[in-house]
């Protein structure tokens, strides 16, 4: 399935957040959003799941989502926002409780993402027991239980340490492999960017337009081994934010 | 090499010196052996303090005046009479006041034009002493069990609603946005996330409720009410059987021990989940 972004444009009261965001989502493609910090990469992701509208501009759908799919735009959060009230076994259930699956269907489906997520031991684990990566990895486990066509991750691995980062990274590329998802990841690291990222779009800051598109054409499984190519692009990537994190912070200075 | 960090790799200098420990404290260990010391150390002074003249028996009745209370109301079978009306209107009183006001207190969390219209109500109605009603609920609700359990609804209902729609306010926003971004019905948001959410919040206003309920209890037995706890209190303390006065207000904190010992198993196992 691909998502097409349209001129989006919007304003909370009288602060300009994005204006004129375009770009497409292909299908099976990961398409990382950097940019400095209130720039509005979390606003753009609601507007990409359907939580919010924007003011102006449209996003659109084209395409089917894969067969089966229950939830074709489903969301990773960086607070995970797993219920502390139900176990990891129960936070999965809930998102196919209400498309009729329970039971031995919901089992099947559960133990196939918690294998897959390899959380097959905290099944009846409570959130408040498990580290901040497992807690991640449930709620990637729970995005997988819906099928989704399009991952809409919202910075998913920053609240965690760099081994788990990794870690994470890789099993999410080993997912990516399999199920070849498209998704839309929002980071602050760079270096995720370029080991995710079929295309990283540089939002500058705020109001947040599309600054630049970067395309990496290296495909995801050669990255660990070829980091030495990548790492122009990362000096790139890193050299745009610092010059817009730079005039961000003359604005204010200058600002009476 | 590794080295051991957890020894010293040189002697430690002349002046070497633990750090001051400031931790601790501001923690509450459990001392389960307490409360009966507490308890019998008071009843023994008691004790003494009437056996020996010190406590006059018009301030205070003697222990074994109040043992004496409690032999009656056993003995007659009277105790089983006020306690079973007393409890009657506590628990329907009480249990319709925090239904309702679960009820309502949710919906003034979910809708805000509910919230617009009946909050300012709810606001203006809480302070009223409820039992400055009474009179008006007999007008309403006749003289007998009706008035008496209506006003423990009133008392027990406004207290429900505020502890219920803070706990929804209180719902982390992200939960509910996690809930629509999976495509949850709104019934199964509501049931499945605020509703828990707002638990802890609603099981502490049920432990102010009840206590409210109680206090409305007495209050309104003391008005033409035959039995209850209250009309034996009040009756005693016409009498000035003081005995039976206290015998009356250790069984009305009997019954506020229960029901706190209710909600607190209610407490561990709908909120086990916090451990
Ligand atoms: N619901 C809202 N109401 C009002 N203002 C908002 C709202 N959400 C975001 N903003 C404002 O919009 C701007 C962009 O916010 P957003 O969270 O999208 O930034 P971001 O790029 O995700 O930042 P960060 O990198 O720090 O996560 C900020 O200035 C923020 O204050
Ligand atoms: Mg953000």
């Amino acid at each position: 399935m691909r998502l097409l972004l349209n001129g989006i444009t919007h304003s909370y009261g009288p602060t300009e957040v994005l204006r004129d965001v375009s770009f497409t989502v292909e299908d099976a493609e990961i398409v990382c959003i950097i940019g400095p910090s209130g720039c509005g990469k979390s606003t753009l992701l609601r507007f990409l799941g359907g939580l919010e509208k924007p003011d102006g501009g449209a996003v659109l759908m084209s395409g089917n989502a894969p067969e089966g799919s229950l939830n074709p735009l489903t969301y990773v959060f960086q607070d995970f926002a797993l219920l502390p009230w139900r176990t990891v076994e129960g936070n999965i259930s809930l998102v196919l409780e209400d498309h009729g699956i329970s039971g031995g269907a919901a089992r099947a489906v559960i133990d196939g993402v918690l294998a897959r997520t390899k959380l097959s031991d905290f099944r009846k684990a409570w959130p408040r027991q498990l580290s901040g990566g497992m807690k991640q990895r449930v709620a990637i486990a729970r995005a997988l239980a819906v099928r989704p066509a399009v991952m809409l991750m919202d910075e998913p691995l920053s609240a965690l340490d760099s081994q788990t980062r990794e870690l994470l990274m890789d099993d999410f590329l080993d997912l990516w492999q399999r199920e070849r998802f498209s998704s839309v990841y929002v980071t602050h690291n760079l270096s995720e960017a370029v080991r995710l990222g079929h295309r990283i779009v540089v939002l500058s800051r705020r109001p947040g337009q599309v600054r630049e598109i970067i395309e990496i054409d290296m495909p995801l499984e050669d990255r660990p081994h070829r980091t030495a190519e990548l790492e122009p692009i990362r000096q790139k990537l890193w050299d745009m934010l610092r010059d817009e994190a730079r005039a961000a912070d003359r604005e204010l200075t200058d600002a009476p | 090499m590794p080295r051991d960090t957890g020894r010293l790799s040189a002697p430690a200098p002349q002046d070497a010196r633990p750090v001051p420990f400031r931790g601790g404290g501001f923690r509450h260990r459990p001392h389960p052996w307490l409360p009966p010391i507490v308890f019998a150390a008071l009843l023994a002074l008691w004790a003494t303090g009437s056996a020996s003249g010190i406590i006059s028996p018009v301030a205070l009745p003697a222990p074994a005046d109040v043992y004496a209370a409690f032999r009656d109301l056993v003995v007659t079978g009277m105790l089983w009479t006020h306690l079973s009306v007393s409890l009657y209107r506590l628990g329907v009183g009480w249990a319709l006041g925090a239904a309702l006001g679960v009820a309502a207190g949710l919906t003034i969390g979910l809708f805000s034009l509910v919230r617009a219209g009946l909050l300012p109500l709810v606001s203006a109605l809480f302070p009223v002493p409820k039992i400055a009603l009474l009179p008006l609920f007999i007008i309403w609700f006749g003289i007998g069990e009706g008035s008496k359990i209506a006003t423990i609804v009133f008392g027990t209902f406004f207290p429900t609603v505020i502890s219920t729609y803070s706990g929804v306010d209180g719902v982390d926003r992200n939960l509910i946005r996690m809930g629509q971004s999976f495509g949850l019905t709104w019934s199964s948001i509501v049931r499945k996330i605020i509703l828990p959410g707002a638990m802890p919040a609603i099981l502490s206003g049920f432990r102010i409720s009840i206590s409210i309920a109680i206090v409305l209890l007495v209050a309104a037995e003391m008005i033409g009410a035959q039995y209850g706890i209250g009309a034996y209190i009040l009756m005693a303390g016409s009498l000035f059987a003081l005995g039976q006065l206290i015998a009356g207000v250790i069984i009305l904190s009997v019954i506020g021990l229960g029901a706190s010992w209710l909600i607190g198993r209610a407490e561990r196992k709908l909120l086990d989940w916090r451990g």
